[in-house]
Formats: structure tokens, sequence, C-alpha cells
């Protein structure tokens, strides 16, 4: 189970936070602050994976920006980087050519978009297609 | 309107914190805004509530305070809008969570959506479920859940099963709820259905044994054939990644098998085929088939034996080994570890691949491997494996040594062949990587050393070597100065050189270089500085020639800020200076260290108390002296930044009467000795209950360390009249002679001490005591006995007192009770009693531990207190 999904930019702000368990907000605060500081500064070569706490996070990095996934110590570590791919091929279409800027203004939209994909930590959609019509139909509500 | 509200737009807001060159103007900026989004709460401005929202949400982004907006959220979610309620809902998710009392308002407008007929509406508020709730409201909401995986819209569907997982996971009562509809989900062809839908069998089957029973029997052969579909299922650009159609639903089928084949051959003999398929058709060039590989690997590890499978996966293992790519050699070392268990031989077969990953410059890598090589050292190859990993730790990073290090501490005590290759290996560690070791493996080296009495030279000689090349290791020059001070005539005389050494000579004032060099090096602390000063009087029994000289050093401490070192220096300085005629028998050798003991301490179990027998006789020297100085000592030892090894060593020296409660040795050590002081440092001191009165240690038995400070607080009353004042150590020392030790624990037991429950399978007494000049408050310590054959684990005691009366418990000294009265666990409770004189103590207990895994509570009324209290 997905415990926490982090977006966050080099010099560490947050760009994107969407916790799954209940924490403090002091927690999250700290919690955000270490990830960063596991994930930013690892060479390219290493591997995706660093151990957290009881958990390990799953991050990649697009550009400046890093996608971290807190996961249990026995989920698929392979598949969470397939996933946070797919999330970012996805966002990348909806936004057509993601940048840091777009994820900063249309801040609700990605929350919305992620609703769509994950849901109580776990896996919702796998089709970029159907999230993407689906974010449509929404829109159309509106 | 409000002047205010009508403000900025969501985007220029976030443009203008942006703009912001300190934090000080962003503060600034976000005060504004959320001064103008209170106002608009206020008046329940309603036009701009979806951009107040929006605009807490980015606030709330950067980590300011919106608990303000929460009831903005209930109410823009029970608006009748679709897109306020969206945000709403949102906001709700991301301002909220599980554990907030607000979240109960919200209970009823999400019951009203998810029987809404906009079925974007039931979207919304299925995923705030999912999100968010409680178990609360999983009880009052599972209804409409339930109902909802039948929804016609898949999307809905989906979203429904993933809040049953939520809800199952709060209230696991409501499984059996769901077992039929998500069974039913199984049989559909939307992906996404299909994915939550195995999802939620997954998690089922790990709550409820109903719910396996029943997906295996009934789900099982469907599963397989949905596998194999979708393995053999031709390109869906819309599910396809590099090349293979929908990876995450190939996952989640693979651990839904796993987990209907665990335990059972019949389920597993049916998945074997397609097990076999998916092993050996999935391309392994890219990471999603990789992680299909890896998934079904773990599948095949876990179900019951098929060799034939096995081999397949460990080859894939293999191949996983030997990729370029970090990730896939991350994920090989984790499954390997599974693997152990199921073909040991097979992974073998990888050490040297394993062991190049233990030297990687990942450190998630070097973690994951060094895990693998530790379950992978057996007897047969512990000795080329350490060598190499030794080896390794000459060249490794800091941050990695300390897991290293204890790594192979713990490879070498457990499967060392002979006692001199231990020692070998650990004075290699300790000389490599000595400030990484912990206490407790170099008393366990001490402890080793004592008992092979014929290596004692050779240990000293090669100890002596090291010491001089890597004299910056704390840890072993602990040691090192240790055995120079037991064995430093073996040293000197080559007594009992073995066969591989090389000759050494070394003269006596070489040993007491080495000691000195120890002592006065900048970085040593207060314990090894206290050691070398025992090896320094130590030597001086030995070496009588180079007395003198080790009298100068000695005495350089005498004036040593530190009042435990210059109280070692003062008095033993008085020893080698002035009683020549008794030196010899004071600085004794140590008596051997029993290995039982130790090994048994250090794994938690606390040996039985020390009986009385083993007490030297009582008609030695000092007690006068003991008295006095004893509560001043353990009065510096609580002050001391480091435990300190012996805080009454000189006693020791001087063959005090005094059993060692704090740490039971074997029963043949007669006389307490400085090395069982050593070993028990940062240990919990044993409880026991020996007859004689040790106020030397702090926290033992009845006279806690509280009788101590009484003394202390009150000296001229209790003990005035025996004992002279204190000016000169030496009268401490030597004065007194033939003064039988004075009882201390007559301070203690002004109260009689109780039982204050026994039942057939515990007892538990206590004893209190006061604390002068605070008549109200009464230190109680509990101690609880187990009468029965079994130990008792997660033993907790649990007292409740009525409102007169404050309690206050200390940690307990362990929660395992061993069996038989065989030890027993030790609690001090603190009680102030505002109506002390009025009315007496009156206390509830209860008892909580498991025996045999089974969880036992006791319960009990104390109000025999003694009167007093």
């Amino acid at each position: 189970m997905i415990r926490f999904i982090l977006l966050q930019n080099r010099q560490g702000k947050t760009r994107l936070a969407k916790y799954y368990i209940p924490l403090e907000e002091s927690e999250k605060h700290k919690v955000e602050y270490e990830v960063h500081r596991l994930v930013v500064n690892r060479d390219p070569k290493f591997t995706n994976f660093v151990e957290f706490r009881t958990h390990k996070v799953i991050y990649r990095r697009y550009a400046g920006l890093f996608f971290s996934l807190c996961v249990d110590i026995t989920d698929n570590e392979l598949a969470y980087l397939e996933c946070i791919h797919l999330f970012v091929e996805i966002l990348d279409h909806f936004f057509s050519n993601v940048c840091e800027l777009d994820l900063v203004f249309n801040f609700h939209k990605v929350y919305l978009i992620l609703d769509e994909f994950i849901l109580a930590g776990e896996l919702q959609e796998t089709s970029k297609k159907a999230i993407i019509e689906r974010m449509g139909e929404l829109e159309k509500q509106e | 309107m409000n002047p205010f509200s009508s403000g900025t737009r969501l985007r220029d807001m976030i443009r203008s914190i942006r703009a912001c060159k300190t934090a000080a103007e962003e503060r600034a900026v976000i005060r504004k805004e959320c001064a103008a989004i209170r106002a608009a709460i206020s008046e329940n401005d309603q036009d701009y509530r979806h951009r107040n929202l929006a605009k807490l949400m980015f606030i709330h982004m950067l980590g300011y305070p919106t608990h303000f907006g929460q009831m903005e959220c209930l109410k823009s979610i029970a608006s009748p809008g679709f897109p306020e309620k969206r945000i709403g809902y949102l906001a709700l998710m991301l301002l909220l969570d599980e554990r907030q009392e607000v979240l109960m308002l919200v209970t009823n407008s999400i019951k009203q959506d998810l029987n809404h007929t906009n079925q974007y509406i039931v979207g919304l508020a299925l995923c705030a479920l999912g999100n968010i709730c409680s178990a609360e409201m999983a009880r009052d909401l599972a209804p409409e859940v339930e109902r909802l995986l039948q929804f016609r819209d898949p999307n809905i569907r989906k979203k429904a099963a993933l809040c049953a997982i939520r809800i199952v996971k709060k209230v696991p009562d409501l499984a059996e709820n769901f077992i039929n509809p998500a069974a039913s989900l199984l049989k559909e062809k939307h992906h996404g259905v299909l994915l939550t839908g195995v999802q939620l069998c997954t998690d089922l089957c790990k709550i409820s044994d109903d719910a396996l029973e029943y997906f295996r029997k009934k789900c099982t052969d469907g599963s397989v054939k949905l596998l194999r579909d979708l393995a053999n299922s031709p390109y869906a650009p819309e599910y396809d990644i590099s090349g293979i159609a929908d990876p995450f639903l190939h996952i989640r089928l693979l651990k839904f098998l796993r987990v209907l084949g665990q335990g059972n051959v019949d389920a597993s003999d049916s998945m074997n085929d397609i097990l076999a398929q998916v092993a050996t058709k999935t391309e392994s060039n890219k990471n999603a088939g990789n992680a299909i590989l890896y998934e079904c690997v773990a599948t095949i590890m876990s179900i019951e034996d098929s060799s034939g499978l096995r081999v397949l996966a460990i080859n894939i293992l293999g191949r996983f080994l030997s990729n370029r790519d970090n990730n896939i050699r991350y994920v090989a070392l984790n499954m390997l570890m599974k693997a152990i268990t199921v073909d040991s031989q097979a992974v073998q077969r990888h050490r040297t691949t394993i062991l190049e990953c233990v030297k990687d410059s990942d450190a998630s890598i070097r973690k994951r491997a060094l895990e693998l090589v530790y379950l992978l050292i057996n007897e047969s190859n512990v000795k080329p494996l350490t060598k190499e990993l030794i080896d390794y730790l000459e060249v490794s990073e800091p941050e990695f040594r300390g897991d290293l290090t204890a790594k192979i501490c713990s490879i070498v005590e457990r499967f060392s062949p002979d006692k001199i290759w231990y020692i070998d290996q650990m004075l290699k560690v300790l000389s490599e990587a000595g400030n990484y070791v912990k206490d407790d493996v170099w008393h366990a080296l001490i402890v080793v050393i004592t008992n092979a009495s014929h290596l004692h030279g050779y240990t000293v000689r090669s100890l002596f070597r090291v010491v001089q090349t890597a004299g910056d290791q704390e840890t072993l020059v602990r040691v090192g100065v240790w055995c120079i001070g037991e064995y430093g005539d073996m040293l000197v005389n080559n007594t009992g050189v073995l066969h591989i050494e090389e000759p050494l000579t070394v003269t006596e004032s070489d040993a007491v270089d080495i000691v000195e060099t120890a002592i006065k090096r900048h970085s040593a602390d207060l314990t090894t500085r206290a050691m070398c000063l025992v090896a320094l009087l130590k030597l001086s029994g030995r070496f009588p020639a180079c007395s003198q000289r080790i009298n100068d050093i000695v005495n350089q401490y005498k004036g040593s800020l530190v009042l435990e070192l210059q109280q070692r220096a003062i008095e033993f300085s008085s020893v080698v200076d002035k009683h020549k005629n008794i030196r010899s028998t004071l600085v004794e050798r140590m008596p051997v260290l029993d290995e039982d003991t130790f090994s048994g301490r250090r794994a938690g179990s606390v040996p039985a108390a020390v009986s009385t027998s083993k007490v030297a006789p009582l008609d030695l020297p000092n007690g006068g002296g003991k008295v006095i100085d004893a509560p001043l000592i353990d009065l510096l030892g609580f002050d001391v930044p480091e435990p300190t090894p012996d805080h009454d060593n000189h006693h020791n020296l001087i063959n005090v009467n005094v059993s060692p409660t704090s740490s039971p040795p074997g029963p043949n050590h007669a006389h307490n000795d400085l090395l069982m002081d050593l070993l028990t440092i940062g240990t919990p001191p044993a409880q026991n209950s020996s007859s004689v009165p040790d106020i030397l240690s702090p926290n033992q038995d009845k006279l806690s360390s509280i009788n101590i400070l009484d003394q202390l607080s009150s000296p001229a009353a209790s003990v005035e009249g025996k004992i002279p004042p204190a000016s000169s150590p030496m009268l401490d020392l030597m004065d007194g002679f033939g003064d039988s030790p004075s009882n201390p624990q007559d301070n203690g037991s002004a109260y009689p001490s109780i039982t204050a429950f026994e039942s057939s399978s515990l007892r538990v007494t206590f004893n209190f005591s006061k604390q002068p000049g605070n008549p109200q408050t009464t230190i109680i310590e509990a101690n609880f006995e187990n009468k029965t054959s079994n130990s008792y684990t997660d033993f907790i005691f649990q007292a409740a007192v009525p409102k007169f009366l404050q309690l206050h418990l200390d940690p307990a000294s362990s929660n395992v009770l061993p069996s038989n009265g065989n030890g027993s666990i030790s609690q001090r409770l603190r009680i102030t009693n505002s109506q002390h004189g009025k009315k007496s103590l009156v206390m509830k207990m209860r008892i909580g531990y498991k025996m045999n895994n089974k969880e036992v509570l006791e319960e009990g009324q104390i109000s025999k207190f003694p009167p007093g209290l």
C-alpha cells in the first residue's frame, strides 16, 4: 500500500503531498524534509529505492522534480517505479508537455488527476486514456 | 461585499507568493490572504467560497495553519452543485484526516452523496471516503459501498472496491459482507475494475480466513484463467507498457495467486503452468517485464513446493543479480533473502556476486547485500567470508561502518570455530573500526579472553602490537589496557608463546608506556582513563621496579577535575606508595568470568539472584569508610556523563566484602571483580534479592538509590558515629579496620514490606521508603515474581489510585518474567498522598502478560498498606 506520495523540486519545495495514512502536520513536514534529503543527493546510477524508517521510498527524478512514493517494505519496487512513470505520462498528456509551473498554478488539477489514478493507497486505473477522458468528463460537469 | 474578498484570484495569489524574495515577505502575503479568507468565512460569502478553498489548499501546502477553513469544506460539500462539492471534497482530503472530530459531521453529507443520482458526485464521495474515512464512518457507510460495488458505471465500481479495502482495514468485522460482491468483480472485463477487484480480494484474504477459503475454492481457477488471458492477450494500446499488456494487472494477479497458493497444495498445483509460462515468456529487457518476473518469483517462492518452478525462479534471480541496472540487482538481493529458506544451496552459488554487492557504492544495495551475506554464513564458509568483510572494513565509507562492524562482530561471535580465531578477528575489527564497536561486544571479548587461559600471553602480545598501530580506536585501547593490566607479566616474560607468533621483546617500561600513552591521549574518555588507572595500579604490582614511575603518572591525575579520576588517582597512589605489603594481593589477576552467565545476560534473561554463599568474609577492613564514600561515589556516578565502569573498584581492590549484586557472576566467584562491573555498563541492573546490603551499586534491590540519597542528605544522623571525617582518603580506606560494615538496610525499612497481591501464578511484593522531609511521598519498590513454570512476556503493570493520591510509575526493569521465581521484575512507584495522616494509601492494580502467547489479565485491590504512608 502507498503510504504517501510526494512531489518535490530540488530545493525541497513540496509541489504535491498526498497522505493515505493519518499523520500530524508537524510529522508531515518532517517526513517531507527527510525524504527530500534522502533522495536529492543520490547518484543517478544508484537504485531508485531508499529505506525510510520502517518503509521504503521509491523515487524517480524528472528534470528538477522528484516523485517519491512511500510503500510497504514487501511491495514490488519495480512496479511502483513504473507507476510513477505512468503518472508522469498522464500529467504530461493532460498539461501537454508538463513543467513545474503547470503543477504550481494548477496544483488542484494535479490532485484531481491523482485521485483518479490512486485511491486509498492503491492503484485505481492503469489506462492513461481512461484517466484523461474521465478528467474531461469531470471538467464538463463544472 | 467584503472589501478584501473581492481581491485576488488564486493565480494572482500564487504569483505574488512566488514573487516574494524573503520568508518574511511571504508570511506577510499569506497573512493578508488568510485575513481576507477569514473575513469571507465570517460573512458566509458563498460567491468566493470555491476560490477561497483553493487558496487555503495552497496555503496549507506551504505549511501554514488552515484549520479555520475546515468548516468551509463541510459547507462546500453540503452545497448542491458539482463544482462546489468537488473543491469541498478535495479540500477535505487535504486539510483534514480521519482523526479530526469535524470529520464526523461530514458523514451525513457523504452518505447523501453516495446515493446521489449524479454518478460523478457519487464518485467524489467515494474518493473522499476511500482516502480519509475513520472506523466510525466505515461502519456507517459500509452498506452504501457494498451496494455501489454493483453500480452500472465501472468508474464507480472500481472506486467502491478500493473504498471497501479501506473499510475492511479499519473494521475487519465487515470483511464477510464484501466477500461475495468482491468475487463477482473478478468476472469483469474492465481493467480498472479487475485491478481493484483483485486487490480487494487479496486484502480480504489477509483479513479473514473465511474469505481466503472462499476465494481459494471459487476463484483460483478463474484467476489463473485471467492471468493466462492477460499474458496471451494481443497488443492493446490502451494498457500497453513497453510491449506488455497491463503489467500492473499482471502483478496484482500474481500477488493474489500467491495468497491463494500459500499453504495449499491443490491451489498451488493449479497455478504451476501459468507461473511457468510467465516466468519463461516475459520479456526481461524493460522494467515493466522485470517487475512482473520479480512478482512471479515471489509467488513461486511462497506457494507450495514445486522444485521445477523454483529452479526457474532461482535462475531468474541469478540473471537479475548480474544485471547492470542497480534496481534489478537490488530486488534480486531482496528476493534471495526469501529464497535462502527455500534453497540455500542455490543462493550460496551466488556468494561471490553478493559479496561484491556489499562493496557497492549505493547504500541501498550495500545494506541488502550485507543482510544477505549475514544469512549466508555458516560454519563452513565463515572464515573466508569474514576475511572478505574485514578487508572491506578498511576501505568502507564511514557511514556504513557501524552496520558492517555490528554484523561482522555478530558473525564472529556466532560461528567462531575456535577461540584463537575469534580473538584474532575481534582484534582486527577493533583495530579497524574500534570506535564503532558496541560496549557489549568488547565486554564479551574480555569474557572470552579471560576464559582462554592458554591464550592470555598470545592475546596480550597481539594487543600490544595493534594498540601501538591503532591507538585511536577507543574500544581497542580499552581492551588492550585491560589485558596489559591483567597479563602484563606474560607480555614481558613471553609466557605461553604459540608457534605461530613472531618473537617480541617487551620491557616493563614498554608496557607502562602503552598505558601512559593511552591515558594521555587527549581524546580518551572517562571510561578509558579510569581503566588505564586501574591497569597502572595492577602493573605496579606486577612490575615493582616501575612502581615509582607508575606512581608519578598516577599522581598527575590527583588534580583531575573529573572526580572519578581524582579519587582513583589519590587512592591508588596511596596503595602504591604506602601499602606495598598488601599490594600484591590487591592486584591479583581477575578470576575467570563465567561465559554462560554473561551470554545469558546479553540475551536479556536474568540469571538467578546472587546468593549469600559467595559473599566474602565480613571481617575485612574499612567498613566504616565504605559507608560514607559509597553514597558520594554513587552520587557522583549519577552525574558522570558516561556510565563509568566501576565506581567502586577501589573497594574491590582492597577486597571489600561487597557482593556484586549488580552483576551476578557464576557462583564460584567469591569476590567482586572489576570486570564484572565493567560488564554491567549499559545493561540494566539485575534485580535480585541479595541479602547483603550493597549500597555501592545504584538502583539495586530494596535499597534503591533513594536510600543512598537519603543517607547522604542526613549522614550525620545515620552514620556519623561510625565514620571519621573524609578529609584524607587514606584515612577512609584504612581507618575503621575491624569495623563491621553498618547495615544501611536499617534506613530503608521503617515500613514493613507487604505482599500486595498473590495469585496462583504471580506474587507482587511492595517495599516502602520515604524521602526525608517529604512525608507525603512514598517510594514503592514493586517486585513481581512468577510462580508458574512458564515465563511471561509482555509483562505490564498498571495501577490506579483515588484522586487524593498522585501516582507516578517509573519504567519497569524488564517486561519478561522468567519462570519459577528465577528472577523478578521490579518497578518503582512514587505516590504522593495529599491527605497524608488522614487517609491511608489504597490502590487498584491490573497486570497483563502473555504466557505461551496467551494473554492473561489479573486484577486486584491493595488496601493493606502499612499505616502512616
